[in-house]
């Protein structure tokens, strides 16, 4: 009988020459788990139609104490210049391949920069904002999708600066979680965004704001 | 944890915990705890209530859930190298490791090759569970906990509470005293006017950790989830700390438990609906971060994944312990624990406490193949089998069955030799021979009844200084003392009179 | 309908008014009821301890003693809990299959209290009289095994003159679970302190409950708390018909 182990210690043998994928492998097909009968899939994955998506969006996503701005392709350029004013934004950073005319409405008094060439992660976290699209939004979660597609940029793009301003448009707007999933390339790095960076470490409570942006803008366009 | 200012004493493990009923006893007595624990079970466990209750097709969900994980194990080899082969072709590195020890010697290894002597790290629950920062720490490196919560346990020379919130026992007062007294020494100090309130607590952290963030060469994380269809890995969290640590440093580190894994893209439609609301009790989480293998020009240009046995194949042994391996740690079973709420985690002597820790840990340390430490071979009876921990788990993990499982294992391998079983086994014993047979239980009950008789006054059995466990009941509890006619009698009494 | 009387081995030997009480409660409703003297206990400690053996000549006794009866009612929700859903177990792991059929024959027509008078004799008025203030405490096996959900609280609100005052937190667990009352005292002592104050609060003059085990623990504590509140099994309220002595 082996001896009796200490707590956090283990001590897994192997056969010597064996490697631990071998190791792991076969001690893995040395016992036979029967596969489930099904699996059910008798969830929802998709919102019922009488569900206004956008407004169901817009609401969701204001729960998170983001905050959230109705465009019309008219008066989106108008839109974001005061999201940008409202969060007292003097800098932005702008990915590639983002809509010029998105940020014709911006007065003199922000700077504007790209990331091309690269700029260092110090000069990015100097910088006061952001403003991406994205790749696809949530309506049922509240949730935006960052791709890193064009007018997204690099994923540290929308994580240093202390201000994310995102643009949705109506189309890029999806019912349920599952929807999204299938409009999604995994092979592309992904961010989930649901409202700002949030912690309920203290006692429990949620607190808005600790490293990632502490104030996000959803500007929705349709 | 000794990755944390150089030249302190290391900081403290869980070896050395005394079995369950002793550490308990002293838990108890920690009024402070109590209080912080109820307060943040009781208000997290009425959110969680609230997400789920949105979700009209919940059962349907966990039900998807728990046979989307049973289907991994029954496929785990195929699965697994098919994760390794399409992480390897985006550009992945895959590891293997066998336990702790291995795991921490390739992580170790990977941080030396890229000439770091620091790492950032996200919260991970595998590499507390393979003391990952004391070896770490051994080699020379030192490696700063990010979120906030772990943030906390590191800089407060502590030990974890929880899974998902691992300072729970501590309250703000005592967060702002340990961010004034220790950040200092870790680098950036807090600054000296903090207060208690909650934003301030979280700005000093984000001050603090910032510039471990932007220099920061290697990042070790976990993985919530790894998807085989796709190679993609990914993780779940709430602050941002994890995006940091996936984003910026140029060599990323992940280590996964090899139970970690869900066959296909499509199954996360069920993980990201069951996860969120069953641990934050959100919708959805603020940031979930996937990727697949490199990808130029963003992010880490070196990745590599370690994957972890440390006792997982043990847990496959036993045939109804083994659902213990769907678990996605998201903590809702210690949320409603009463005896968690009351006890906290540091009692189970493990970084996984709660109902699932009383499961996972004695498997994890092999209780199917050999006998266990008497630490370990308490967890299973850490519960009064109330049953709230199988209604709330997302993936239907029915605990109480698997407790007591484990309790049989214990008895069969053990149980007689365990100073905390003291006369059980023969009390046991003795029982199922009176109750076998009915003659024997009738004469046991009156000789019973008799000493009732004598000890008990008004029909109570008061004070009664008896050691061991029968000695235990009567610390603070009455019993009513054994009746004078025992049903059977007075039924035999009634019918011989002729009454029905 | 042959009716037989599970009493369990807890209440024959600690509480055997509350026998005396179903007796009488399905006598009035004008059922006989057998007891089969070869009764003792179900397992259920052998059971949630850990010993399966041991566990094994308890459940194959328990089916030669009620072997042929229609209904096996039980003022114990716990025991009804062991035998409906653990006696199947103890039998596969017995490895014994003439144990494994008698188990699919007998276990399935044991029920609860409440639940027989409910589902079984479709009563939810018994015709009883209890003027006092009682606070019910669900208790976990009535309430997630068994899921007998409403029907003690059904039967109570139809007994004449009894006020049902609500139990705050009255899902959670009194911390008996069994063996765990002893091997982990401490734990158990505070839950239990925990539902005693809640309890307290309320005012109720009686605590009731499907569970005697549950009372034993609850009960223990505020007879060393010289409380004035009085445990009863859910039986002895169903079956009063006046004033509590
Ligand atoms: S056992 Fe279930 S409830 Fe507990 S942490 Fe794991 S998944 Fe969550």
């Amino acid at each position: 009988m082996a001896e009796p182990l200490e707590p956090g210690r283990i001590v897994t043998g192997g056969a010597p020459g064996e490697t631990a994928r071998d190791a792991v492998l076969a001690r893995i097909r040395a016992v036979a788990v029967p596969p489930p009968a099904a699996i059910p899939r008798d969830y929802l994955t998709s919102l019922s139609p009488d569900v206004d998506i956008l407004e169901r969006f817009a609401e969701r996503v204001a729960d998170y104490r983001a905050l959230v701005h109705r465009a019309t392709s008219g008066n989106l350029a108008a839109t974001v210049a005061e999201a940008l004013k409202g969060r007292g934004a003097r800098s932005l950073v702008i990915p590639a391949g983002l809509p010029a005319d998105w940020l014709i409405g911006l007065g003199p008094g922000i700077e504007r920069q790209s990331d091309d060439p690269p700029l260092t992660y110090g000069q990015l976290d100097a910088i006061d904002a952001v403003i991406t699209g994205c790749a696809v939004a949530i309506a049922e979660t509240g949730t935006i999708v960052l791709d890193a597609g064009p007018g997204q940029g690099r994923r540290a793009l929308s994580l240093l600066p202390d201000r994310h301003v995102c643009v949705v448009r109506a189309e890029q707007v999806v019912g349920e979680v599952a929807e999204a999933l299938a409009r999604l390339d995994p092979h592309r790095p992904l961010t989930w965004i649901s409202g700002p960076s949030a912690t309920s470490d203290i006692e429990l409570d949620r607190v808005e704001g600790v490293h990632g942006p502490r104030n996000l803008d959803v500007v929705i366009v349709g | 944890m000794s990755g944390s200012p150089a030249g302190r004493e290391p900081l403290p493990t869980f070896a050395g915990t005394p079995p369950f009923p002793e550490a308990a006893r002293t838990a108890l007595a920690d009024e402070q705890l109590r209080r912080n624990l109820r307060h943040a079970t009781t208000t997290i466990r009425t959110k969680r209530g609230r997400a789920v209750a949105e979700r009209p097709d919940w059962e349907a969900l966990r039900l998807a859930g728990a046979a989307i994980k049973d289907d991994v194990i029954a496929r785990w080899p195929e699965l697994l190298t098919q994760l390794e082969a399409n992480v390897t072709a985006a550009g992945g590195i895959v590891h293997w490791a066998r336990d702790g020890a291995e795991a921490n010697a390739i992580v170790a290894g990977i941080v030396r090759a890229a000439g770091a002597t620091e790492v950032v790290k996200v919260k991970s629950m595998t590499t507390q569970e393979i003391e990952l920062n004391e070896a770490l720490a051994r080699e020379g490196i030192e490696a700063w906990e990010t979120d906030l919560a772990e943030l906390i346990v590191q800089l407060g020379r502590d030990l974890p509470s929880h899974i998902l919130v691992p300072a729970i026992h501590r309250n703000r007062d005592e967060i702002r005293d340990i961010f004034r007294a220790e950040m200092g020494a870790a680098g950036r100090p807090a600054p000296a006017d903090l207060s208690n309130e909650p934003r301030e607590l979280a700005e000093a952290a984000r001050l603090h950790l910032r510039e471990k963030f932007l220099r920061a060469k290697v990042a070790i994380s976990g993985a919530n989830f790894a998807i085989a269809e796709t190679g993609t890995v990914m993780v779940v969290e709430s602050e941002g700390n994890g995006r940091m640590c996936l984003t910026l440093p140029e060599t990323l580190v992940t280590v996964m438990g090899i139970e970690k894994l869900l066959p296909t893209w499509r199954d996360l439609e069920v993980f990201l609906q069951l996860l969120p609301r069953s641990s934050t009790a959100e919708r959805m989480n603020p940031y979930t971060s996937m990727w697949t293998g490199v990808t130029p020009g963003d992010g880490p240009q070196a990745f590599h994944l370690v994957l972890l046995d440390n006792g997982r194949t043990d847990v496959l042994l036993d045939e109804v312990g083994r659902q213990a391996l769907r678990c996605i740690k998201c903590s809702a079973c210690l949320n409603v624990c009463p005896v968690y709420e009351r006890v906290g985690g540091r009692a189970y002597g493990s970084p996984y406490p709660g109902p699932i820790g009383a499961i996972l840990t004695p498997q994890l340390r092999g209780i199917a193949r050999h006998p266990v430490d008497e630490q370990t071979a308490s967890l299973p009876y850490a519960s009064s089998l109330c049953g709230a921990c199988f209604e709330v788990c997302p993936v239907r993990i029915d605990i109480p069955e698997v407790l007591i499982q484990l309790r049989t294992q214990v008895v069969r391998q053990h149980g007689w030799r365990a100073r905390t079983f003291g006369e059980e086994p023969v009390a046991m014993r003795a029982l199922s021979t009176a109750f076998a047979n009915p003659g024997r239980l009738d004469l046991a009950e009156r000789v019973a009844g008799g000493a009732g008789r004598v000890v008990g006054r008004r029909g109570r059995i008061g004070r009664l200084p008896l050691p061991g466990l029968l000695g235990a009941w009567f610390r603070r509890r009455d019993l009513p003392a054994p009746a004078r006619t025992s049903f059977r009698r007075w039924w035999r009494s009634r019918s011989s009179r002729g009454e029905s | 309908m042959k009716i037989a009387l599970f009493i369990t081995c807890f209440n024959d030997l600690l509480y055997p008014d509350v026998g005396k009480a179903v007796v009488r409660l399905l006598n009035r409703l004008g059922h006989e009821v057998e007891f089969p003297e070869d009764q003792t206990c179900c397992g259920q400690i052998h059971f949630n301890t850990g010993y399966r053996d041991e566990c094994v000549p308890l459940v194959r006794s328990f089916d030669q003693a009620f072997d042929g009866f229609d209904a096996i009612v039980s003022p114990s929700a716990s025991c009804a809990t062991m035998v409906r859903h653990h006696h199947e177990t103890v039998a596969r792991h017995s490895g014994d299959a003439s144990l494994v059929a008698s188990v699919a024959e007998v276990s399935p027509r044991v029920y609860e209290l409440s639940e027989f008078l409910v589902d079984v004799l479709g009563v939810t008025d018994v015709g009883a009289v209890f003027p006092h203030s009682v606070a019910f405490h669900p208790t976990c096996h009535s309430l997630r095994l068994l899921a007998i959900g409403d029907r003690p609280r059904r039967l109570l609100e139809a007994v004449s003159g009894l006020e049902l005052v609500e139990l705050p937190g009255a899902t959670e667990c009194c911390g008996f679970g069994g063996t765990f009352a002893v091997k982990n005292a401490d734990t158990s002592v505070a839950m239990g302190e925990d539902k005693i104050g809640a309890l307290i609060g309320t005012g109720a003059e009686v605590l009731a409950s499907a569970d005697t085990s549950c009372l034993m623990h609850l009960g223990g504590l505020l007879s060393r708390q010289r409380s004035m509140v009085r445990v009863m099994h859910l039986a002895e309220i169903l079956a009063s018909t006046g004033p509590a002595r």
